[in-house]
């Protein structure tokens, strides 16, 4: 029972982390059509910054390297949209229907050169942002770090806001437009290059959110870059790409299973069903659980 | 009007290029290092890695993220064949491919209905639980270490060195002939717009299904290969993600839809590790970025530099 409902508060905890990494990646998708293989990049990045502020290095205060960390995130995010994404899109060099795979190919090797940035600069040994608060709390009689609380409080806040923005900000409903039908936004007189530009801080500012939260939980690492991607990528394609509510159902049901499998078989294997989920509903639902297509 | 096809052909300057570049490959033990020649033993296994990998990626347009997958298959099946069983090493090898072949046929199912992103998650997935399942059975597998095989090619590095040389020159062969076949075009079109490939009464299906078949038969023997070479097996070698991106960078430096710029990229990547030694760990960065930086500002890579001759007829 107990053993229940561990499982129960970690899934819990480890979903929202999973689903809040994921909604960034799945807006950037529905907006610009681009699946981000540097996206474990944006998130490490976030989390190094904040614990070179708050930790290792200036020891200033830890909300400093919190407001640090996830601008750093967003920086990433930018600096991937221009230095990147954008001349994949522009150059005349690559030919249109060749367009998709490069910018996955781009985003790959920028991840990797992230990767090994990280390694260089930090080495490649994991480091821990102190947990934003301290103590623990017992819930349903398991004992539960304040602080993983407050990460699962924390993300669901953000992702209410982020239905906020968009379902009731002028601008947001505007990004959620983009993703539907951009020429008939573009036609209502809206500037798409602006659109992007927010779509690609709000993909920066979430994961930088969930890079910092992560490293006050689990710790980051250069070596997280390539396993956080897959995980995003597997997340976003299980729930449908585009659909935010659909990456929240795939998160809680990665979260989850990844959760049960450390708990009752080992820690080892924790991803490996998850990816097999995801080759089956691959084979019989190709968009996704909530995707539409 | 053949005789002149085939002067044509001999007055092309590619081909002098290539027959000259392969004279200097086959005397080249004669004037450097046993080191020297280890090295290139590996670009030239890599090579043939980078050249599969082309075929799938630059003629069918498919977004491969998992050519270790088959690479792997390849070398831990005729690895393991090697160490638990008294077949001959050369039964080993071909086993190996066959197994890559059959692993080549799982990969191309999804591929069948799956498009871009799609299919390249499932390639990376595959990598990924390949890799879980070596380490889960880590009492048969070596687990992330490896093992070390009982045969080996040789001992002598002259003749792995030309072991490897005819590797890839045959390999090398047999892919540019097939992608310059009409299967190649086919390919090409299937890759572009698979629906108007179909409507002109291509079968699709068959011809994606050969590719990976074949591009898993030469990376299955590469891998193989490989191993036999270095006389042991592990995921850092054959499987890692790492692996992949090497092969990705390879390719894309030499030059997309060429094949030979997938052999050359290999050899530019070996040969450039080994003088970015001195630097270590920035070396990984740096061939990195060098690649993105080719990726975006020359997309046709190194052979895309010189004029191509089929874009003029």
């Amino acid at each position: 029972m107990t053993l229940l409902l561990q499982v129960l508060v970690d899934g819990f905890v480890i979903g929202a982390l999973y689903g809040l990494g994921a909604a960034g990646f799945t807006i950037i998708f529905g907006v610009s059509g681009v699946l981000n293989l540097a996206h474990g990049g944006v998130m490490v990045v976030a989390a190094m910054v904040a614990w070179m502020v708050a930790g290792g290095i200036l020891h200033a205060s830890l909300l400093t390297g919190v407001v640090c960390g996830v601008a750093a995130g967003m920086v990433t995010a930018y600096a991937t949209y221009y230095l990147v994404v954008r001349p994949a899109q522009r150059s005349r060099r690559i030919p249109d229907e060749e367009r998709e795979i490069f910018i996955l190919t781009a985003t790959l090797l920028l991840g990797i050169v992230i990767q090994e940035g990280i390694a260089y600069l930090f080495t490649s040994n994991p480091v821990t942002v102190p947990p934003l608060v301290s103590g623990v709390v017992h819930v349903f009689g398991v004992r539960t770090p304040t602080n993983e609380l407050l990460i699962g409080v924390i993300s669901w806040v953000v992702l209410g806001l982020l239905w906020l923005f968009v379902n009731r900000t002028r601008q947001g409903k505007a990004v959620l437009a983009a993703s539907i039908n951009p020429h008939g936004l573009a036609m209502l007189g809206f500037e798409l290059p602006q659109i992007h530009r927010l779509v690609w801080g709000l993909y920066g500012l979430l994961g930088g959110v969930a890079g910092v939260l992560l490293a006050t939980f689990e710790g980051a690492s250069s070596g997280l870059v390539g396993g956080l991607t897959a995980s995003a990528f597997i997340i976003v394609v299980l729930g449908g790409l585009g659909s935010v509510p659909g990456s929240l159902v795939a998160a809680y049901v990665i979260g989850f299973m990844e959760t049960v499998t450390a708990y009752l078989i080992s820690p080892a294997i924790r991803t490996l069903p998850g990816m097999v989920l995801l080759l089956l509903i691959l084979y019989v639902r190709p968009q996704g659980l909530l995707g539409r297509r | 009007m053949k005789r002149e096809r085939l002067m044509q052909w001999l007055r092309s300057p590619r081909l002098w290029v290539a027959a000259l570049a392969l004279v200097a490959m086959v005397l080249l033990p004669l004037w450097v290092s046993e080191y020297v020649l280890g090295v290139l033993t590996i670009a030239y296994y890599f090579g043939v890695f980078a050249m599969s990998w082309d075929l799938l990626f630059g003629y069918a347009g498919e977004v491969n993220f998992g050519p270790t997958f088959l690479i792997g298959i390849g070398a831990y099946v005729s690895g393991m064949l090697n160490i638990y069983t008294s077949v001959p090493m050369v039964l080993c090898i071909a086993a190996g491919a066959v197994a890559a072949v059959i692993a080549g046929v799982l990969l191309a199912l999804p591929a069948l209905r799956l498009r871009g992103a799609y299919f390249g998650l499932v390639t990376l997935v595959s990598v990924l639980i390949l890799q879980t399942v070596i380490v889960l059975f880590a009492s048969y597998t070596g687990g992330e270490i490896g093992f070390s095989v009982p045969s080996i090619l040789s001992i002598d590095s002259g003749v792995n060195y030309y072991y490897a040389l005819a590797f890839m020159v045959v390999s090398g062969m047999v892919l540019l002939a097939v992608a310059r076949s009409p299967m190649g075009l086919i390919l090409q079109a299937t890759g572009q717009d698979p629906l108007g490939a179909q409507a002109l009464g291509f079968n699709v299906t068959k011809h994606k299904l050969a590719a990976f078949c074949l591009s898993a038969l030469f990376s299955g023997l590469a891998g193989a290969l490989t191993i036999f070479y270095l006389g042991s097996v592990s995921v850092n070698t054959v499987v890692d993600l790492a692996v992949t991106v090497q092969i990705i960078i390879a390719a894309v430096l030499g030059g997309r839809r060429t094949i030979v710029g997938g052999a050359l990229g290999a050899i530019f990547l070996i040969v450039a590790a080994e003088y970015l030694r001195p630097i270590g760990e920035l070396s990984n960065l740096v061939v990195a970025a060098f690649a993105l930086i080719v990726l975006l500002f020359i997309p046709d890579g190194f052979l895309g530099l010189f004029p191509r001759r089929e874009a003029r007829s």
